[in-house]
Order: structure tokens, then C-alpha cells, then sequence
């Protein structure tokens, strides 16, 4: 093959691009990976141990919490936090600790789930119509601005009350909920990269359109859709709370901090402060976690 | 204005000491907790009225030391040593009111793009005249200076234009208002940097006389920074050379261009096809090599790791500048030996004529592609007819907006051409839309982007942006696939070890090459190169074409060639096809069309583009810019600008056919080719 094209001027390795080399070497060691970064940022480490914290609760959280948190102990209701209760103890005599310790599961599940499906589906939305544009991207925009203009809450209390109350109901209407929003930035994102001569490139290789969305653009796509998951669990967890909340959630006496903060705002005034304070500090906690983890992800990201 | 003209100028300098006067300026950047020095040790000196060219690749340094005369290095750059000085004065010394006088007064500055350089929230007419305001004028009266201005710069109507919106301004006109605000405020330093790259060559030749005729009525003194040679040979008196941060050779602009006394200028200049130089006549020169990573720094000359006659000498210290007469300097120890420098890169006369005429593999009809609705329709192509034979190159030239890139997506199928088009396959007609065309179809043809950022995937590796071409045009997969990809990598002179990086991680050359890995892979019929090289420096360039020759030839494919450089196109193409708001202007071998009679358009393109090779006859100007093809002129569509018009009104009533005026030789002109002829033998200006 060489042989045809003749002696080559830049064939044979040369002494004079070694210099390339080393700046192409230079470039790969510069290049630190991402969570290398996220690693030197105060922010993350700190949203991350909190984070690292729940999610532990919410596999272990029957083996670590220190009491059966269903269990009632209708002689020792109302108890304020002391050495045998740390978080004192409800109307009905249960462990306030061990309830907000067990009540991480049904909240991360939720709440991790919806986003994944609502990151899943939106994605797949944003792709369609910023490859495809024209009739595609027009209907499917006016559908989606339709959905934003309605507030969450009221089209969740559609869904479940046609449907009826259950994890599944929760991940499902917190999933579609969020897939317009999703599918509104990740479409903005394929805009972008449909200017490429890339996709052009593809289309002359006779690649078909479901493949170019999925290995061609996708890929490029793929820190804004990271950066849009990790912004959304933030927003599910405070869904999943507002809605158990108001009793569109799980259904007692399963431990959950929406519902038990419900179930005890009532009795705040008596002065049992213990009994809606934690369950509500833990929702804060998890939501400032994971903003923080959010914010440090999208600030290396778009470094 | 010619180049005369502007050597003369020197002796017309006067005044008290020179406008710039840089001494051992070192310029350091910090970048990961680490000094890196973009210049070293660089003098030079511009006298007062004098025009100074800076030329060198990207990389080189040029732009920093516009930003350190200015003190606008970004916040990670500092002067590290020597001294500045802009009419006596210390830039460097200066507390803040001090430099904001200088940056008021003193010095000015144009940069590459317009577009950036004026705020598009403020009219045109105001930005002008706040220059005048800030110097203490009042606003009816800057407002008045302001419009004087705008007429001084050519800028047809100023009172109009005076109540536009920048964003409502052609890119010249842009380039017009930002040079008409750098002259407001009578700078005795005038710094422009890559003032026209951004703009076609026509509207090119017109800013650069403007320049140079603004340049003697205020007397200013000029920094010209460019990577283009012709342009600097053009504009400047004296120019210096930068490589890699160092000044390697410096003298009066002619001189050094003609007579180059470092081993990079030569090479440089010999990268660049010129005094009408074939692809037949044998391969560019390369430099081979990168540019120095920034940082390092070797114990001897800069160049010497990529000079062909570099010795023990060279490596060991580096050279200091020495004077090799007429108030030139060079950066080598070997000045001497650069007249009969060795090639890089062999002349390999051998290289088979590949061109079969007469046997036509791709026949347009008819083309023609209108963009929008019927209200406003735009027609960015109008009944083509073209043919591309085997083997052979044909060359498509035109300004910005004539619809080059628009034909080329036609007949990739990339964009649907209107019905009635008609594009042939060997003699079979194609689907319009590359999805309903075979995969044969497909591997027939295939494109090189401008652009390697944009059409290579920037998250595959080389390996997988090579591979896949192979595997889903040419079939291939397992050994034989692996087996191709080590071939076709080799034949782009590429190294298996880069097929592991990403396109981020390669140089524009080497990105470039993958692109050209990808448009072979599947054994194409037909390849359209969209200005292949534009993004590329010069000595890159070269190396890049002589690959598309080796690959032609090889190969036996045929090139459908776009670019604004013509002398890129004279050198590849077998024959030329002149656009112009989407017509077919003239047609016909390279030699013809470059050597006339011309059609008019053609001799306007020709004369716009500034040569390194001395004078040329005075050259025929167009005025104004392309026409909208939403609304083209009636008649024959180049009319409005063409300087040979017929007083016989013919040119404004009927469109002229594309007649044969010699064999194989077209044109599309009422002017009889006799009288064009005679016409531009005689180098008559209309």
C-alpha cells in the first residue's frame, strides 16, 4: 500500500514528531477524570457523606434503627428525646428515631425511580424531536408546554386519584410528571449538535435515524442528561414528601417522613416539637445533599 | 494602492523615534501552576507611519504581542523581561489613567471578528460617535464626525447605516465601521489583527485598500498581524517572522519573501503553491514536525528539530539574530545555506495521471435548490449542469453565499435539490435523499468536511470513527476489517498508536487526516473536499494536500474540490467551475480559466486575491457585495457588480446563456470573448 503512494514524508516516525507525541501524552495526563475533580470540591465530599448517609438507612435501615419503627407502645406516647428514644417517641408511642432511620427507603426508592423514568422518557422525547425537528418537535413542544403549565401537585392528585395510591402510582406520575421537563432541555442540547457534520457524516454511511440518536448523538448529550437526572432527584424528593404529605403517599404505618410530619404537625402546639422537627430536618437534609452533589457535578461537567 | 506604493512608504516616515520599540520582550503564561513562555526574547521596531507585519502559524505568538503592547495580556500572562515602549512611553509603567489614555488615544486596535468587536445592543451611529465623545466633542457634533467618518471608510449612504443595528451589517461593513471607530480617534499605532480572514476575498481586496489608503492620509503607524503571507507582503514595508514565540527573521517585506534567509520562512513559503504551480508539476514542500509544546523549551535553535540542515551547532545554543544585510535579520546559524535549502519533501514526479476525460461518472442536470416558501424563496442553486469525469478534479470557486456548499449537499443527498433535478450515477439516476440511495451509491460518494471538530464524533475514538465507515460501507468485520483500518491508517500517514486517542487529543492536521481515513474507507467513486484545508495552518496544509493527490492517484477517484483560495485550486484542479448566486459563471480547464480571457466575475475573483508574487496588472474592483438570491438582479444576475457591463442595456434585460467560447471552455457572458480578450490582455481597468 505504502509502496504505491511512494516514499512518505510523514510515514516513518520521525525524531521531529516526537513533540506531538509528547503534547498528545501531555493532553491525556492533564485531562484529570471528572470524579477526580468532584473529589477536590468541599461541597460534594460534604453532600455525599449525607447522601452516602440515607442511602445506607435505606438498605439497612431495619438493622441499624434501634427499635421496630411500627411498633407501639401506647404507654409511653408523646415521650421527649432521651437516652432510650434519642428523637423521642409519637402520638402512638413508636420510636421517632428509628421511623425517620426506616422511612429513607420508601422515599429514596420513590424518588430515584420517578427520575429515572422521567429521565429515561424525556431523553428519548429531547431526542426525537431535536433530530428530527419540523411537524415532530411542534407537536410534541405544545404538548409538553401544556403539562408545565399545569402545577405537579394537581396532576398527581389526577393520576392517583384515578388510580389509587401505591409506590408504583408515585414513581409513575412523579416519572411522566418530570419527562416534558427532561425532554425540553435535552431537546435544546440535540439542537445544538444537529449543526454538526457528524450526524451528516452518519446519514452518508447510511446509518438509520434510531441509531444515529442513540450512538451519535446520545453520547454528546449525555452530560446535560446526567446534569438533568441529578437536578430532578432533588425535585422528586421534595414531591414524594409534599404528596405523602397530603396522604397521596404510602399509606401508614409504613415509616415516611411526609406522612409522619402529617400525622404529628397537629400535636406541635402541646409542645411535642420532636415528633414533626425530624422527620422534616431529615427531608432537608436530603434535598440540600442533593443539591450540592448536583451543583458539583454540573460545575465539572461544564468545566 | 499597490505594493509600490507601499514599499515607498518608509522614506516617507518621519516624526521623532519610532512609534514601537520592543526589546527582549519574554512573555510568560501560567498555566497549571506552571510558566510556560509564548514569546522569547522578541525586538523589533516600528517607525513612526511605518507598516510592520507580523506573520507566523497559529501558535506562534503573534496575538500576544498585540495584547502585551496594549497591556491586555489575560490574567494568567505577565512580561516576564525586556521592555516596551509606544512613542517613548512605558506601557508597563503606567498607572490606570495613564493607560486608558494610551488605549483612548494612542493605539487602537481591529481584530478578526467584527461581529464581536461592536455591541449589537447600540446603533452604529452612536458606537462611532462616542469615540468622538470620550476625545470631549458634543453629541451633535461626534454624531457629524461620526457620519464623516463612515464616509471615509466607504461606506456607501452613512446616514443610513449610521441608524443600523450591527447585527444588520455584512461582515465588510462590520469590518468597515469597527476600522472607521479604531481611526476616530487618530491613533499613532493602528494594531490589526487578522483584520480580513473572516471575510471572502473579494470584500478582502476591498478593506485592505482601504486600509492602506486611510493608512497615508492619517499617517499612522500599523501592526499587521496575519498568518497569511500574501496579505503581509501586500500591506507591510518591513515584516518579522515568528516561530514558536521567537522573532527567527526579519527584514523588508519584499525581501524576505523573495530572498528568505531562515530555513522556516523557506519552508513556509514553499508550502504555499505559487507562479501558478500544478499538482503535474510535481508535490508541495512540507515542514514536517509540530510546533514546540508550549513550555518546552530545547537547548538550541527552536527550529532545529524540524530543519532539514540543522547541525551539532544549531542543538547546542541558540542563535542569535544575525544581520544578513538591507536591515535584515535571521535566526541562524546557516543563513547562508537557505537559497538551496533540500526539499522535505521529494518532487515524486511519478505520480500516474489519473484523469480519463470523456468518461463522465457524475452528470448534474439541471440542479437547482430553492430554500423556503413560495413567498420568499431563496434559489441558492439555478439549473446546474455539470459533469465530473474519472479521475479528474474539478475545482468550484465563488464567494460566500454562491452556492458552493449548497451544491455539494445536493449531490451527497444531504438536502433534497428541487424536482426536475437530475443527478447521475455512471449513467443511472440517484435518489435524492441519501436514506432511499444504495449502500453502492453511498460508498460512491462521500465528503471531507471544512471542519474535523465538527464531523468527527468528538466521544469516539479514531479506532471507532475508522471502523465505522469499513464495517458498514465497505462490509468488512474481524481480521479484515482490523487488516483495512492498519492500511487506510498508514495510507493517511497516520500511527496505530493514535487510533486509541480521541479527535480532542489530535492536532487539526491529524483530525483532518482521520476525516480523509473515513471519506476512503468504503472505496469511494467521487469525494467532495469543502475546503479541506481552511482551518488549517499553512504548512499543514500542504501536507494535507499532497495526501489528496497520493490518495487520487492511488485510488482513481474523483474530487469535487471547494475553496475561496484559488491558488489551492489551480494547483489541484483539472478543471474550474465558477459559481455565482447559484449559476455556473464559467467552466472550464484550470489552465484556461486562470490564464483567459475571463468571464468578468472570474477576473474580479482573480484580481481580489492578494499575490506573493510581485505585481499584477491594475486589477478590475467589484463593488458592493453578492446580492441577496432571495431577490437576484434581472438579466444576467452579476450585472450589478460587473465592471465590464455593456452600455447596451443587454446585460440588465437577458440572461446570458453558458455558450462554449473555446473547446471545453464555457462562459455564461454577452461580452464577446474577442473583445474580452483584448480587454484583458492589455490590462485594461473598465
Amino acid at each position: 500500500m505504502s509502496g504505491l503512494i511512494g516514499s512518505s514524508d510523514l510515514g516513518s516516525p520521525t525524531p521531529a514528531e516526537a513533540p506531538e507525541l509528547t503534547a498528545a501524552h501531555a493532553a491525556i495526563r492533564r485531562s484529570v477524570p471528572p470524579w477526580r475533580l468532584m473529589l477536590r470540591r468541599p461541597t460534594f465530599i460534604a453532600g455525599g457523606v449525607i447522601l452516602l448517609f440515607w442511602i445506607a438507612c435505606a438498605i439497612f435501615g431495619t438493622v441499624i434503627a434501634p427499635h421496630n419503627p411500627t411498633a407501639q407502645q401506647l404507654l409511653a406516647t408523646n415521650a421527649p428525646p432521651s437516652a432510650a428514644h434519642w428523637f423521642g417517641t409519637d402520638q402512638l408511642g413508636r420510636d421517632v428515631l428509628s421511623r425517620v432511620i426506616v422511612g429513607a427507603r420508601e422515599i429514596l426508592l420513590i424518588a430515584v425511580a420517578a427520575t429515572i423514568l422521567g429521565t429515561v422518557l424525556g431523553t428519548a422525547l429531547g431526542l426525537v424531536m431535536g433530530y428530527f425537528g419540523g411537524i415532530f418537535d411542534i407537536l410534541i413542544g405544545r404538548v409538553v408546554e401544556a403539562v408545565l403549565a399545569l402545577p405537579i401537585a394537581i396532576v398527581a392528585f389526577l393520576f392517583i386519584v384515578a388510580v389509587g395510591p401505591s409506590t408504583g402510582t408515585l414513581i409513575v406520575v412523579i416519572g411522566i410528571v418530570f419527562t416534558p421537563l427532561i425532554a425540553r432541555t435535552v431537546r435544546s442540547a440535540v439542537l445544538v449538535e444537529s449543526q454538526l457534520d457528524y450526524l451528516s457524516s452518519a446519514r452518508l454511511l447510511g446509518e438509520k435515524p434510531a441509531h444515529i440518536m442513540a450512538v451519535e448523538v446520545l453520547p454528546n448529550v449525555l452530560p446535560v442528561v446526567l446534569v438533568e437526572f441529578t437536578v430532578r432527584i432533588g425535585y422528586a424528593v421534595f414531591t414524594v414528601a409534599t404528596l405523602s404529605f397530603l396522604g397521596f403517599g404510602v399509606q401508614p404505618p409504613t415509616p415516611d417522613w411526609g406522612a409522619d410530619i402529617a400525622a404529628n404537625y397537629g400535636v406541635l402546639p402541646a409542645g411535642y416539637w420532636w415528633e414533626t422537627l425530624f422527620p422534616a430536618l431529615a427531608i432537608a437534609s436530603l434535598v440540600v445533599a442533593v443539591n450540592l452533589v448536583t451543583d458539583s457535578i454540573e460545575q465539572v461537567l461544564s468545566s | 494602492m499597490t505594493a509600490a506604493d507601499t514599499t515607498a512608504a518608509p522614506g516617507a516616515a518621519g516624526g521623532t523615534g519610532p512609534a514601537v520599540a520592543v526589546e527582549h520582550l519574554d512573555v510568560t503564561y501560567r498555566v497549571r501552576s506552571q510558566d510556560r513562555r509564548a514569546l522569547r526574547d522578541v525586538s523589533f521596531q516600528i517607525d513612526s507611519g511605518e507598516s510592520y507585519g507580523l506573520v507566523g502559524e497559529s501558535g506562534s505568538g503573534k496575538s500576544t504581542v498585540a495584547l502585551a503592547l496594549t497591556r491586555y495580556l489575560p490574567r494568567n500572562g505577565r512580561v516576564s523581561a525586556g521592555t516596551i515602549r509606544i512613542n517613548g512611553a512605558d506601557p508597563l509603567a503606567m498607572g490606570n489613567s495613564a493607560l486608558r489614555n494610551l488605549r483612548a488615544h494612542t493605539v487602537s486596535m481591529v481584530y478578526q471578528e467584527p461581529g464581536r468587536a461592536l455591541n449589537p445592543s447600540i446603533r452604529v451611529g452612536r458606537q462611532v460617535a462616542e469615540v468622538y465623545e470620550i476625545a470631549g466633542l458634543h453629541h451633535a457634533e461626534a454624531l457629524e464626525r461620526a457620519e464623516g467618518m463612515l464616509r471615509k471608510v466607504q461606506i456607501s449612504d452613512p446616514h443610513r447605516v449610521m441608524d443600523r443595528y450591527p447585527h444588520e451589517l455584512s461582515g465588510g461593513m462590520a469590518q468597515r465601521v469597527v476600522i472607521a471607530m479604531a481611526l476616530a480617534a487618530e491613533p499613532s499605532l493602528l494594531i490589526l489583527d487578522e483584520p480580513t480572514t473572516a471575510l471572502d476575498a473579494t470584500v478582502e481586496a476591498e478593506v485592505l485598500d482601504l486600509i492602506a489608503g486611510l493608512r497615508e492620509e492619517f499617517a499612522t503607524s500599523v501592526l499587521f498581524i496575519s498568518h497569511n503571507l500574501a496579505v503581509i507582503a501586500k500591506m507591510c514595508d518591513r515584516v518579522g517572522v515568528l516561530y514558536a514565540g521567537e522573532l527567527i527573521e526579519e527584514g523588508p517585506a519584499r525581501e524576505v519573501f523573495d530572498k528568505p534567509r531562515h530555513p522556516y520562512t523557506v519552508g513556509l513559503l514553499r508550502c504555499i503553491p505559487r507562479r501558478g504551480q500544478r499538482k503535474d508539476h510535481g508535490r508541495l514542500d512540507t515542514i514536517p514536525g509540530f510546533l514546540p509544546t508550549p513550555g518546552d523549551e530545547p537547548a538550541g535553535c527552536i527550529f532545529a528539530p524540524r530543519c532539514p540542515i540543522a547541525e551539532d551547532q544549531c542543538r547546542a545554543a541558540p542563535p542569535p539574530p544575525f544581520p544578513v544585510g538591507d536591515g535584515r535579520t535571521s535566526r541562524c546559524y546557516l543563513y547562508e545555506q537557505t537559497e538551496d535549502l533540500p526539499r522535505n519533501t521529494p518532487v515524486n514526479l511519478d505520480i500516474p495521471p489519473v484523469r480519463d476525460a470523456g468518461r463522465p461518472v457524475v452528470r448534474l442536470e439541471r440542479l437547482s435548490k430553492t430554500f423556503g416558501s413560495r413567498d420568499e424563496a431563496v434559489k441558492a442553486l439555478v439549473g446546474v449542469n455539470l459533469s465530473l469525469e474519472l479521475g479528474e478534479t474539478l475545482g468550484l470557486v465563488g464567494e460566500s453565499g454562491s452556492g458552493k456548499t449548497t451544491l455539494a449537499r445536493a449531490l451527497l443527498g444531504l438536502i433534497p435539490p428541487d424536482e426536475g433535478s437530475v443527478i447521475d450515477l455512471d449513467g443511472e439516476p440517484v435518489a435524492p435523499d441519501a436514506r432511499r440511495r444504495s449502500r453502492e451509491q453511498l460508498k460512491a460518494l462521500q465528503i471531507v468536511f471544512q471542519n474535523p471538530d465538527s464531523a468527527l464524533n468528538r466521544r469516539h475514538t479514531v479506532r471507532r470513527l475508522i471502523s465505522q465507515p469499513l464495517s458498514r460501507l465497505a462490509g468488512l468485520s474481524g481480521a479484515r476489517l482490523r487488516e483495512r483500518l492498519a492500511d487506510l491508517v498508514r495510507s493517511v500517514r497516520m500511527e496505530d498508536r493514535q487510533l486509541s486517542l480521541r479527535p480532542s487529543q489530535l492536532s487539526g492536521g491529524l483530525k483532518q487526516r482521520v476525516a480523509i481515513a473515513r471519506a476512503f474507507a468504503g472505496g469511494p467513486r467521487i469525494v467532495v473536499c469543502d475546503e479541506p484545508t481552511s482551518a488549517l495552518d499553512v504548512s499543514v496544509q500542504a501536507a494535507i494536500l499532497n495526501l489528496l493527490v497520493d490518495l487520487q492517484a492511488k485510488e482513481r477517484v474523483t474530487y469535487l474540490f471547494i475553496s475561496h483560495d484559488l491558488g489551492l485550486v489551480r494547483y489541484l484542479s483539472d478543471r474550474i467551475a465558477v459559481l455565482y448566486l447559484g449559476r455556473v459563471m464559467e467552466l472550464g480547464p484550470a489552465e484556461t480559466v486562470f490564464a483567459g480571457p475571463h468571464h468578468p466575475y472570474t477576473e474580479a475573483l482573480l484580481s481580489a486575491v492578494p499575490s506573493l508574487d510581485g505585481q499584477r496588472p491594475e486589477r478590475i474592483r467589484l463593488q458592493g457585495e453578492i446580492p441577496s438570491a432571495a431577490n437576484p438582479p434581472s438579466g444576467c444576475v452579476f450585472h450589478t457588480r460587473c465592471p465590464r457591463r455593456l452600455p447596451t442595456g443587454e446585460c440588465e434585460s437577458t440572461e446570458p446563456p453558458l455558450r462554449e467560447v473555446a473547446p471545453g471552455h464555457l462562459m455564461s457572458c454577452h461580452i464577446p470573448i474577442d473583445q474580452l480578450t483584448v480587454l484583458q490582455r492589455v490590462g485594461q481597468a473598465p
